[in-house]
């Protein structure tokens, strides 16, 4: 196959396909939806002249200027209620929120205007605003930087949540909720920033923003991870294979709406659900997909679902934080579990 | 003495707020005082201009009236009463270009009527059959914004958009005195300020956030904080149309001339409670309520045309007939006004398709089907 690689001349069009850092291919998507549409907008902390704490817009403000890439005070409330005004304008902000953990000023904004104006109006008001939030753990960083609170969103109408887990997803998935007319939370993987992969900048075809995808297919348990989990779910897909497990792992992708007919089809396959994520368990998203599941296929389940996820605690210590993110073992000990094979709760009584 | 300024086109606006508390061009008693800098801003505002402006006041008021009285029968959920700040509404509304975008908070019906905003819309919100109900594009007003201060960060948002796309029209955001405790508001100023968003602020100090007294959220005068965000601030009397008028005319032409935001504080008073919901003789003086009732904004108008001879029976009879029909329109646009239907809920969430939405609609519409052919 052919491989061009023109993203070093600033102005040009990427074409053909590239290996990219996923945080690269996320730059290659903002810039190729800002020369798609001049509308698109950047706004967030740091993101101008140092290219974000990131870099993921490194070289953004140099190719479109100041009004295009926009440096913001440090509010984050400000950051999104500006972003409002503009999409009201017929503007299409994008607006990085530096970490997870910061989010929390911008809430209210977040969850009073972005997720709900559409409805507020009666549809006149249109909130095409993306807003990127590099989340989760595993990077051994101070507090507040290593947080998962898309459960927080997940649970707003209005609002799509989406979190990509590889260079081509993050390029394509990116581009869509740019584009998309309604509000669009884009998670992005930051410990998977520098996790390589091929990129085409021009696939022909993508699966939509709001379809979970089957990464492997399998007969025996279905694993549904999604962000930065989706790499250790893949790793305790093969392990499985060696012990003669045969796991199918779906990439939820959407964590709102979340695609249940793909969720399901594999359920009614398999019998067997494992579901994996870092942010805490209770009220989280590996308990919505349990509950749907369970309520649409439960004859078709062959044991409880199983949920391995970050504990019900602040995000601990780096020094702790292996202990809280669900890793290889624990995803493994979770499938024993579900093919009632002995494992650590086999004896465990509630 | 106020340390405010307006640094406006010209300096001798600095002189306007030297020694008293607010600028004012017709006191209580409707007495005419000039100002030769404000002056020059209204100038053009002639005895039959100002009659128009009179008529405003007194058909909001009676839109208020009328409101609060549905309420009362049961036709309204809830009702904000504008009672005492028909000037700062009425005076800054119609001194607004067409083509300026208003950002308001709930409390803004006399704007939305100046807006021309049909008044079945002004009403159906609190009749609880819609958030928002009309088109801000088409009104150039977004729908009202009911979490405080909220709105000052939009407005910020639309004006670096207008400038963005070369345009020179401005955008007004409405709020209260409450308002300005909140971060957003705040933040609004230091975005403003920063990008030079054409954006004028307009504070409503109507005394009371619900039961809280201004002196609870300000130490000082409120618009004695915008210069510290590097915004000009004019304190205006607010009961006073004339010089609200005026006062927004100079933040607008600021803005629309590239000189970014400016911040106003009409000083006026809530003379109703903060809803039909509320019972203001729990945290305030007869005599307070008595004091600002001496300082009515439309009561001083009316003592003006008396003292010039122009409060004509005429007048008086044009502006009772206007308050009449539209008292009539507006009761019977909320009276017939149509009930949403029922499977709408699930309308307007989002644009594109949510299959988990979507789910639940086709079973609730399951589940009432049950119901069918029972009484």
């Amino acid at each position: 196959m052919t491989t061009t690689t023109e993203t070093t001349n600033a102005t040009a069009t990427a074409t053909g396909t590239a290996t990219l850092t996923l945080a690269k291919s996320i730059t290659a998507g903002l810039r190729r939806s800002m020369q798609d549409d001049d509308k698109v907008i950047l706004l967030g902390e740091d993101i101008g002249k140092l290219g974000g704490v990131f870099r993921v817009t490194d070289g953004l403000q140099a190719e479109f200027g100041t009004d295009r890439v926009v440096d913001t005070p440090l509010a984050e409330s400000g950051i999104i209620g500006m972003s409002v005004g503009l999409a009201m304008r017929g503007y299409r902000p994008v607006a990085e929120i530096q970490f997870d953990g910061f989010i929390y000023p911008g809430f209210d904004q977040i969850v009073s205007q972005v997720a709900k104006l559409h409805y507020r109006s009666r549809g006149a008001v249109r909130m095409p605003i993306t807003i990127r939030v590099p989340f989760g753990g595993g990077i051994g960083s101070v507090e507040h930087h290593s947080e998962s609170p898309e459960a927080y969103f997940a649970h707003t109408a209005g609002l799509r949540v989406v979190s990509c887990s590889n260079p081509q997803d993050a390029y394509d998935m990116l581009r869509e909720a740019i584009a998309s007319d309604d509000p669009v939370m884009f998670f992005e993987p930051k410990r998977r920033y520098w996790s390589k992969g091929e990129v085409n900048f021009e696939p022909e075809e993508t699966l939509p923003l709001s379809r979970a995808r089957v990464v492997s297919p399998g007969s025996d348990v279905t694993l549904v991870a999604y962000g930065p989990l989706v790499a250790t779910a893949k790793d305790a897909v093969a392990a499985a294979a060696d012990d003669g497990v045969s796991i199918e792992l779906i990439d939820l992708r959407s964590i709102a709406p979340i695609d249940f007919d793909t969720v399901a089809a594999s359920v009614r396959k398999t019998g067997r659900l494992v579901i994996t994520h870092e942010a805490a368990q209770s009220g989280g998203i590996g308990g919505e997909i349990a509950a749907s599941i369970t309520e649409r296929s439960f004859n078709w389940l062959e044991a409880a679902p199983a949920r391995v996820t970050g504990f019900d605690t602040p995000y601990p210590p780096a020094a702790l934080e292996e202990h809280f993110l669900p890793d290889l073992d624990r995803i493994l000990d979770a499938v024993d579990r579900v093919l009632g094979r002995p494992n650590s709760l086999s004896d465990w009584e509630d | 003495m106020l340390r405010t300024t307006v640094s406006n086109s010209s300096d001798s606006e600095v002189d306007l707020l030297d020694d008293r508390d607010y600028v004012q061009l017709i006191d209580a008693e409707g007495r005419r005082h000039a100002n030769p800098t404000l002056d020059r801003w209204i100038a053009d505002v002639s005895d039959d201009q100002l009659a128009d402006l009179y008529e405003d006041m007194v058909v909001v008021r009676r839109i208020d009236v009328e409101a609060t009285a549905l309420q009362r029968q049961g036709e309204l959920g809830l009702w904000p009463p504008l009672l005492g700040q028909e000037a700062a509404q009425i005076g800054s509304a119609r001194a607004l270009r067409d083509d300026d975008f208003i950002m308001p908070s709930y409390r803004e019906n006399g704007v939305a009527y100046c807006r021309n905003v049909p008044l079945d819309d002004l009403v159906r919100v609190w009749r609880g059959h819609a958030h928002g109900s009309w088109d801000p594009t088409e009104y150039r007003m977004a729908i009202p914004a009911v979490i405080i201060g909220a709105q000052t960060l939009h407005a910020v948002g639309y004006g670096v958009g207008v400038r963005m796309d070369g345009a020179d029209s401005a955008v007004i955001t409405y709020f209260g005195d409450g308002a300005t405790s909140q971060g957003d508001t705040n933040e609004a100023m230091i975005f403003a300020a920063t990008y030079n968003a054409p954006v004028v602020f307009f504070c409503q100090n109507n005394h009371w956030a619900i039961s809280e007294p201004v002196r609870l959220q300000a130490a000082k005068h409120i618009s004695e904080r915008a210069p510290g965000y590097g915004i000009p601030s004019i304190r205006v009397d607010g009961n006073d149309v004339l010089a609200v008028m005026a006062a927004t005319r100079i933040a607008l032409d600021r803005a629309h001339r590239g000189g970014g935001p400016t911040f106003i504080e009409a000083v006026t008073y809530r003379m109703g409670p903060h809803t039909t919901s509320d019972d203001p003789t729990r945290y305030r003086s007869a005599e307070e309520l008595a004091e600002w009732k001496a300082k009515d904004p439309i009561t001083r108008l009316e003592k003006y045309f008396e003292d010039k001879g122009i409060f004509t029976d005429e007048l008086k009879a044009r502006v009772k007939a206007k308050a009449d029909s539209v008292a009539a329109e507006f009761r019977a646009g909320c009276k017939e006004m149509v009930e949403p239907e029922t499977m709408s809920v699930f309308d307007f969430v989002q644009i594109e398709a949510n299959p988990v939405l979507e789910r639940q609609r086709a079973q609730y519409a399951a589940y009432l089907a049950n119901f069918e052919g029972e009484d």
